[in-house]
């Protein structure tokens, strides 16, 4: 198969891999996929006191489009409102990253992951705020 | 040249180039100033010339697997092959019984044509290979033999393992219980000996294209004594002695021929060159944490080696190892989305099938290709942990299976 040269250049250096420590109070994480699909990816946000996610961080296991959809929202998170990377679909990343037919579900993914870390870091402060 | 010629070809169980020797024979068979008649045309020169060249090809590959050239049939290729072994016995025998033993670790060319056949009514039990390493043995084979069994069918060489099966011993059983017995010996050529004087196999498939010969020829072995009939898939012209129809293409049989004599000369040579490779590459893995050997190594052809590297996904993997060409046990290599049927029926967990490679050698493999492997691999696996959330999980010992994961 063929990748996109979007595909490629976020493959070959991807961006903001890594860890936040999972446990901080203004950290949220996500965690989507199986391995048995072939497929996981770990999306994490950082929001500052302003409720704008500072910084994102993630790995991913699978295959490169899985790897360049993770690396592309962690460039598209920072700076965004909550709301505003709650807003962020599939069809975007799967476009900016020209992904074919077989590879729209690991945009899925991605946009699952930032739901999912948006979940955990409001879960949070639900919490704090009992 | 080839535009891929800066790639480093791992992927002969895929296909092999054709000898250069063979390339040229073949071209003798084709062009006005050639051979190009037609072999069933018996009323000139032009035929006689062709049939020749067919019947010397055939003797050529009876030398190979010791057996009569009249027990040799040509096809379009092992599937091909398989399909008219399996479907013809099939429904020539169904009146004896409508059961037949397989495994589930055959190629499809096999497993779809039970599947086929199951429609019809037929009875299939699929033999589960021993875990780990694939292996099918004998007593498996007779303990799944009925009296209503009359064909069973194994691979001589796993295509995605290596595995060689014990066909001689098998063949025991079937002749002693009256069953057909066909072997697929694709991957076999060149890389087993295989002497169909003394395994009693009744029917052998083979393939031009996986031992240096061109693509679109096989051959069907179909022993005459004690006889086996089959019933033809493909009808016409009454060619091969009324079991395959079709007007035999003389350059692709010159070739096969001329592959198959080839393979035999240089086994030796061939089979001395391509284990110490696989040597030399696996001793050159063995610093990789959680690798896992798919396979095993003292009942395999020398040329084939399938390793799983846990924590990283294969195709990412491929993607990684730009210069080299191999193949992956991985869903997202395939047309189904479904990691290898192969690695799953050995017991392997998804996740190590999706992590799998599989390298293949072959005749133009050198060492400084394997040193290159062996780096490659290395720069692969450790970047693609480094971004892996599982080799985190794995360090910071957490068990993966204990984990809720989310399938989507």
């Amino acid at each position: 198969m063929a990748y996109s040269n979007q595909v490629i250049d976020h493959y070959e250096n991807p961006r903001n891999v890594g860890n936040l420590d999972k446990n901080a109070k203004n950290v949220g994480t996500g965690m989507v996929g199986a391995p048995a699909c072939g497929d996981v990816m770990r999306l994490q946000i950082q929001v500052d006191d302003n409720g704008i996610i500072e910084d994102a961080r993630f790995k991913t296991y699978g295959c490169g489009s899985a790897i360049a959809s993770s690396s592309l929202v962690t460039e598209w998170l920072k700076g965004k409102s909550l709301e505003q990377a709650g807003e962020i679909k599939n069809l975007d990343i799967a476009e900016e990253l020209a992904l074919p037919p077989v590879k729209v579900h690991c945009s899925v993914l991605a946009e699952d992951a930032i739901k999912a870390a948006i979940s955990d870091y409001k879960s949070k402060h639900t919490e704090a705020a009992e | 040249m080839s535009q891929h010629s800066q790639l480093i070809y791992l992927d002969y169980a895929a296909t092999t180039p054709v000898a250069k020797s063979v390339a040229k024979k073949m071209t003798e068979y084709l062009t006005v100033d050639g051979v190009f008649g037609n072999p069933a045309s018996r009323s000139h020169g032009y035929g006689w010339q062709a049939e020749e060249a067919v019947e010397t090809a055939r003797q050529q590959i009876a030398d190979v697997i010791n057996a009569d050239p009249r027990e040799i049939v040509f096809t379009s290729g092992a599937t091909e092959s398989d399909n008219l072994a399996i479907k013809g016995a099939a429904h020539f025998y169904q009146g004896r019984g409508k059961h037949i033993i397989t495994s589930k670790i055959e190629h499809k060319a096999v497993l779809d044509t039970c599947r086929a056949l199951e429609q019809e009514g037929f009875e299939i039990t699929y033999l589960e290979p021993q875990k780990g390493t694939g292996l099918i043995l004998p007593e498996q084979v007779k303990a799944a033999l009925r009296d209503d069994t009359i064909l069973v069918s194994l691979m001589m060489v796993n295509n995605e393992l290596g595995t060689v099966t014990d066909v001689a011993a098998i063949g025991e059983l079937t002749r002693d219980a009256g069953v057909i017995f066909h072997v697929d010996g694709a991957q076999a050529v060149g890389k087993v000996r295989i002497d169909l004087e003394t395994m009693k196999i009744d029917l052998m498939s083979f393939s031009g294209h996986k031992a240096y010969g061109p693509k679109g020829i096989g051959a069907l072995f179909v022993r005459r004594k004690p006889r086996v009939r089959l019933k033809a898939e493909q009808h016409g012209g009454g060619h091969e002695r009324g079991m395959r129809s079709g007007t035999l293409p003389t350059h692709q049989i010159v070739g096969i021929g001329a592959a198959f004599a080839l393979a035999n000369e240089r086994f030796e040579e061939d089979h001395a060159h391509v284990a110490k490779l696989r040597q030399k590459l696996w001793d050159g893995l063995q610093d990789i944490e959680e690798i896992y050997l798919n396979g095993d190594l003292d009942h395999s052809v020398p040329n084939i080696i399938n390793i799983s590297f846990n924590f990283v996904e294969g195709e990412s993997l491929m993607m990684s190892l730009k210069d080299l060409a191999v193949s992956s046990g991985s869903a997202c290599t395939s047309a189904t989305l479904e990691p290898s049927y192969v690695l799953r029926a050995i017991g392997r967990s998804d996740e190590l099938a999706h992590s799998s490679i599989r390298f293949s050698f072959g005749r133009y493999t050198t060492e400084e290709d394997i040193d290159t492997v062996i780096s490659q691999m290395h720069g692969a696996v450790d970047k693609l942990r480094a971004l892996s959330p599982l080799w985190d999980m794995y360090q910071e010992g957490v068990d993966l299976d204990s984990v809720e994961w989310t399938d989507h």
